[in-house]
């Protein structure tokens, strides 16, 4: 029991040691390798003619050289030192200067056939010694071999050959150096001769097809023993820097996220949502038909944010820089002064350029070059022509994955020609996006009018109004959208609506005064009316009050004139009585 | 015969016509041995004297081995007269040796 944990123990220091790797250099192969090729062992690049193979080894040795002082043998079957020099002095790669400082030495080893006799048995102990001395002579740490193969079409002895490169593999290993070999793709196997069989710790197969007349170059690990690695086909790109491969996925989805805001440019779009703007690293879609404004929005954004001192990246697809420019200072944005400023930067390409993944790769290190905190893409529509819906969306996953991980907020915009593609764009993009907005026509009266709404916008309150998109030329303005007696009203309808309403209100005020006045008279009047019945009826009360005095005076009067004759009767009976 | 007239008229000027040879050879090691013995006899029967050998250890100039373009070996390289051929084997082909050499 103790024994065997003390062997798991081992094997396990044992396959620890087994792992270490060297990294490359090129950029974004160290991510798919995790961490580079086998280090001390040899790898296998192979891949059909003109895909990359010597430009990817040639970088390989000089990445070596300049970032980790690893010297590096280059044994060149196919093309002279100085050629190899010449075609790479394009990408800013200067052998020469290399050769000189001893950091690289470059071997080539010519085989003709015309001029060898084979006259016995041999071996390739010259090839041996060559190597040996040129990696003892620099203390080289990387080796590559371009193409070897290239021996199989000088000498024709295969059963030498074949046992001799691999004690060459064998060699190399004991060398310790990591080493690259090369090899031309076979009709049914990686490479002609069956090099694979040989070179059995790493194999990358780069691969460059024309699909619908457009190239895109893929890499793929084929092995890699003892290692983890991305098995995808990984696009990359071969251009003024060299090789760039794109790690096109992070598998997780565990990226940070910003609360904070960001404005859109549009004051009245911002207080649709209860954020007001959208969050800093969200994704933006806005879409709509041709002609709404979608562009405009974008510039607007740019403008918003580059005032925000914040950098921004602009890929056109449809527009050159210097037209959007134009048309933006049409609506009163001056996207030049932020190109003047630094803080604006515009990557123009038509899509048919390149393959999309190319283009993924281009926004890749575009983005990881100026590190701008807003990126516009204008529009990702346009890139359906190079490649299918699914694959458009695809790219997207990927860009919109990578662009949070960065925690950069990107607007897209969307053509969206009719329904279907409409549809499309739904399924497409809407999972993926944070934030939707939609400009719709709205066609009434014989125009046209915009109207924007905000589909979606992930973990804020937004209005649920249909707005007025209009564009003006001291910038973009939301208007509230008119609710008439017949629906919405927009445009010329609109303001018709208004000045109907205000017509209607002129005349209402008026119809109100000419009726308030009435009002005051027949009040008057029948004030007046009111005042002589009040006088009437004083006059009548003041009559029947009359009545009731004189009566009153009457009584009185009569009861003393009754009391007197009482008295006058009693004086009189006395008298007789007596 | 064309073999039979350049070996006549070689003589005439033995300086200029001489064969000049340079055999690459791994220290003593069997093909090298053999290649050594083979290419000697094959020599002293079809060119007497008439030539010039060098025989090289590539373990001992391996500057040499690259500016000769050194793969295989043992290699005989033929420097004069033109052409230029390269001979790779141990020399145990005498037709092939003979066709390399331009002597047959």
């Amino acid at each position: 029991m103790f024994m065997a944990v003390t062997d798991a123990n081992e094997n396990h220091a044992f396959r620890h040691e087994s792992l270490q790797k060297t990294l490359t250099g090129i950029p974004g192969l160290d991510d798919i390798t995790m961490g580079g090729l086998p280090k001390g062992r040899p790898t296998l690049v192979c891949g059909g003619p003109g895909c990359g193979k010597t430009l990817f080894s040639l970088e390989f040795i000089v990445k070596g050289a300049l970032q980790f002082n690893e010297p590096g043998v280059f044994m060149a079957f196919e093309e002279k030192a100085d050629e190899l020099a010449a075609n790479v002095v394009s990408l800013g790669f200067d052998l020469e200067e290399l050769q000189r400082e001893k950091k690289v030495k470059i071997d080539y080893v010519h085989v003709d056939k015309s001029e060898i006799e084979e006259t016995g048995e041999y071996n390739l102990d010259g090839l041996f010694i060559r190597l040996g001395y040129a990696i003892d002579s620099i203390g080289a740490k990387r080796v590559v071999l371009d193409t070897i193969e290239n021996l199989f079409s000088g000498l024709s002895n295969e059963g030498i050959l074949r046992s001799e490169l691999r004690r060459l593999f064998q060699w190399l290993k004991e060398k310790g150096v990591t080493a690259i070999i090369t090899g031309e793709r076979g009709e049914n196997t990686l490479t002609r001769q069956g090099l694979e069989e040989y070179v059995s710790d790493c194999v990358i197969l780069l691969d460059h097809r024309v699909i619908n007349q457009i190239s895109t170059r893929r890499l793929r690990i084929v092995k890699y023993r003892g290692s983890l690695h991305g098995t995808n086909e990984y696009p990359f790109l071969i251009d003024d820097e060299g090789i760039s491969v794109l790690p096109v996925t992070s598998l997780t989805l565990n990226k940070k996220v910003s609360s904070e805001s960001i404005s859109s440019g549009i004051d009245e779009l911002n207080n649709m949502m209860s954020k007001n703007g959208f969050f800093r690293g969200s994704s933006i879609l806005v879409s709509g038909t041709a002609g709404t404004g979608k562009t405009s929005i974008a510039g607007s954004f740019i403008d918003a944010s580059c005032k925000n001192k914040e950098k921004c990246l602009f890929f056109a697809f449809e527009e050159s820089p210097a037209q959007i420019i134009r048309n933006m200072s049409s609506i009163n944005i001056d996207l030049q002064a932020h190109i003047d400023s630094g803080l604006l930067e515009f990557f123009a390409s038509r899509p048919t350029l390149y393959g999309l993944e190319m283009h993924l790769v281009a926004i890749h290190k575009a983005i990881k070059k100026s590190k701008p905190s807003v990126v516009v893409l204008d529009p990702i529509t346009n890139l359906i022509t190079v490649g299918s819906v699914s694959e458009v969306k695809a790219m997207l996953v990927r860009l919109i994955d990578f662009l949070q991980e960065e925690q950069i907020t990107v607007m897209f915009t969307a053509l969206s020609m009719n329904t279907i593609v409409n549809d499309q764009t739904d399924e497409g993009v809407s999972s993926l996006v944070d934030c939707w907005l939609m400009i719709k026509d709205i066609e009434s009266n014989g125009e046209r009018n915009r109207g924007l709404y905000i589909m979606k916008s992930r973990g804020m309150q937004h209005s649920n109004q249909i707005r007025e998109f209009v564009i003006t030329d001291h910038g973009l303005e939301l208007i509230d959208v008119y609710l008439g007696p017949d629906g919405i009203l927009t445009g010329s309808a609109r303001e018709a609506q208004i000045l109907q309403e205000e017509t209607g209100e002129v005349l209402h005020t008026n119809a109100l005064g000419r009726k308030d006045r009435e009002l005051l008279r027949r009040r008057k009047v029948l004030e007046a009316k009111i005042d002589s019945l009040r006088f009437e009826f004083e006059s009548a009360e003041e009559e029947l009050n009359k009545v009731y005095i004189e009566e009153e005076l009457k009584k009185e009067f009569m009861e003393q004139t009754r009391q007197k004759m009482t008295d006058i009767r009693k004086g009189a009976g006395y008298r007789n009585e007596k | 015969m064309t073999e039979g007239d350049l070996l006549t008229a070689m003589p005439e000027n033995e300086d200029e016509q001489k064969y000049v040879l340079r055999l690459f050879v791994t220290g003593a090691s069997p093909v090298s041995v053999r290649a050594i013995n083979n290419l000697k006899v094959i020599l002293e029967k079809h060119l007497n004297d008439n030539y010039e050998l060098e025989i090289i250890d590539v373990h001992q100039q391996p500057l040499m081995v690259k500016d000769e373009d050194i793969t295989a070996v043992p290699m005989l390289l033929k420097k004069f007269p033109l052409p230029f051929r390269r001979l790779v084997g141990d020399m145990s082909d005498y037709e092939k040796v003979l066709r390399g050499l331009g002597l047959k």
